[in-house]
């Protein structure tokens, strides 16, 4: 199976995930400080940053698209609830 | 108490529409109001237009819109301002937009999805402002500004350019209810003001003062909060006071650039004490770290709460007694809502009698309060070892790498973060 390296910058973890793992899934088991609110690509609560690799980066839905720009969100910008790694390595700001 | 049956001009051409309620004595479940609150609405006369800024709470909303009647017909509102949308300032809103259908509603960008959350329209029409959008009355020009997350994500003020006069919203308000309006007529407010900064407010200090940056420089004349007083009188001196509440109190003697790690615990037979003592060791060979150890027994939560807000790091040592961590950790940890705790670091440590079930339980609270918790906590089976006593040394030195950002990346695979709960 394709694996994805997904590095949380603030805490030193580097975590190899399979490709298709939601950054949700990693981020709660990990202790990073994401916020989560309605978990259901809604609320925009837990928006952050990608820092690189954004190419390795599911395509945003037309959910997530809406509710990144309602919350003006900057091109680096995810929902960590609905965003999922596909591969090759990834680092986000948490 | 003086009743004022009708509105208030609080400037030429701009009257207080708001109400008066002076029978609640619980706000939001949250805040005590010991005299009730006013939700203060606002009505701006141009000479093309009329601005109705804010409403008021739907229970409240016969007194709101018989002084709105007074002042202006419906069919003349051309506008109207939403600076925040909690149901007591949105409630007349779906009333207020029947009545007078031709008006154009303004709100933030992030008021949005509150906005159709609040009123279940399908054809809901709004406009979005943001800072520097300015709407003409006709001798009255509305300019807005975003000041996000005071306290909520939509929260914005309204100038009148021609009047320097500012609808804050919340902020800079207070739950005091008092028909004289103005803060240079009615009973002594001060406590109201600070309370009301203490607990709504200040969570969201950061945004305070990036508000403060873009408001300081307006000339006002006068401050129109949603709530309490209107502030006439020296109306700068309240944004002088929300400064000096969403700063720091002193500098920090060993440098700005120092992290500072607190440790609290709390210790029935001095294990979790000697814990505590070793995790505080291990921080304090890492230069660049203050490290302070707490007994959570001999205080109460309050100067525990001014120590957290400034803190980076968090690490909460406490017996398991029951299967749970005791009360007075529970205590603390079920306070701090009224600051911003979010991506400061945290751990836990403690002895046990039995099962040792009070670590992870604090973990799981910091994660929930979404902190940081990147390193496992340390437990000891009733009298640490010299070896569990080197782990929490290790602890904390640790947390002070992850504090000052000394630290190596570690790679695991989902696995093992799946083994360990976490990494």
């Amino acid at each position: 199976m394709p694996k994805s390296n997904v590095t949380f910058e603030k805490l030193g973890i580097t975590v190899s995930v399979p490709a298709g793992t939601r950054l949700i899934e990693i981020s709660e088991k990990v202790g990073a400080s994401i916020t989560y609110g309605c978990r259901e690509g809604e609320c925009g609560t837990c928006m952050m940053k990608i820092t690189s690799g954004m190419e390795n980066m599911s395509q945003r839905s037309v959910l997530e698209d809406k509710v990144l720009q309602e919350n003006m969100a900057g091109r680096n910008d995810r929902l960590a609830c609905q965003a999922q790694v596909l591969g090759g390595e990834v680092s986000v700001k948490a | 108490m003086i009743r004022i049956p009708d509105a208030v001009e609080i400037a030429p051409g701009t009257h207080w529409i708001g109400a008066l309620d002076p029978g609640l004595r619980e706000f939001d479940i949250i805040l005590k109001t010991a005299n009730g609150t006013t939700y203060n609405s606002y009505c701006v006369h141009g000479t093309n237009g009329v601005a109705v800024i804010d409403t008021v709470k739907e229970s409240h909303a016969d007194e709101f819109f018989a002084r709105l009647e007074q002042v202006a017909r419906y069919d003349e509102i051309s506008t109207i301002v939403l600076n925040h949308l909690e149901p007591d300032h949105s409630g007349a809103l779906p009333e207020l937009m029947r009545r007078a259908p031709q008006a154009k509603l303004y709100i933030s960008a992030k008021a949005q999805l509150m906005l159709k959350a609040l009123i279940k329209s399908t054809d809901l029409q709004f406009n979005i402002v943001k800072t520097g959008d300015t709407i003409e009355l006709g001798g009255r020009t509305l300019r807005f500004f975003s000041t996000p997350f005071l306290h909520w994500p939509d929260t914005q003020c309204t100038l009148i350019e021609e009047q320097n006069i500012l609808f804050s919203g919340d902020v800079f308000g207070c739950h005091f209810c008092d028909p004289r309006l103005f803060n240079d007529q009615v009973g002594d407010f001060r406590f109201s003001f600070e309370y009301y900064y203490a607990h709504i407010m200040r969570p969201f200090r950061e945004h305070v003062l990036e508000a403060l940056d873009l408001l300081e420089p307006l000339p006002l004349a006068l401050i129109a909060p949603a709530h309490g007083p209107i502030l006439r009188e020296a109306p700068l001196s309240y944004m002088q006071r929300y400064r000096q509440l969403a700063s720091p109190l002193l500098h920090n003697e060993i440098g700005a650039h120092n992290k500072s790690l607190l440790v609290f615990y709390i210790s029935s037979y001095g294990n979790t004490a000697r814990m505590a003592q070793a995790v505080a060791e291990g921080a304090e060979a890492i230069s660049g770290v203050r490290v302070s150890l707490y007994d959570l027994q001999a205080g109460g939560d309050l100067p525990f709460i001014d120590l957290i807000e400034e803190a980076d790091g968090l690490a909460f040592g406490s017996p398991t007694i029951n299967g749970d961590a005791v009360k007075p950790v529970w205590d603390l940890l079920s306070s701090l809502a009224a600051i911003k705790v979010s991506d400061k670091l945290g751990a836990a440590f403690g002895s046990y009698g039995w099962s040792g079930e009070a670590i992870n339980m604090i973990e799981e609270r910091l994660r929930g309060l979404k902190l940081r918790v990147p390193i496992k906590g340390v437990r000891a089976k009733l009298i640490p070892t010299d070896e569990e006593l080197g782990r929490c040394r290790d602890l904390g030195k640790q947390l002070a790498q992850h504090l000052t950002g000394n630290i190596e990346n570690r790679v695991i695979s989902m696995s093992e973060l799946l083994a360990s709960s976490h990494a």
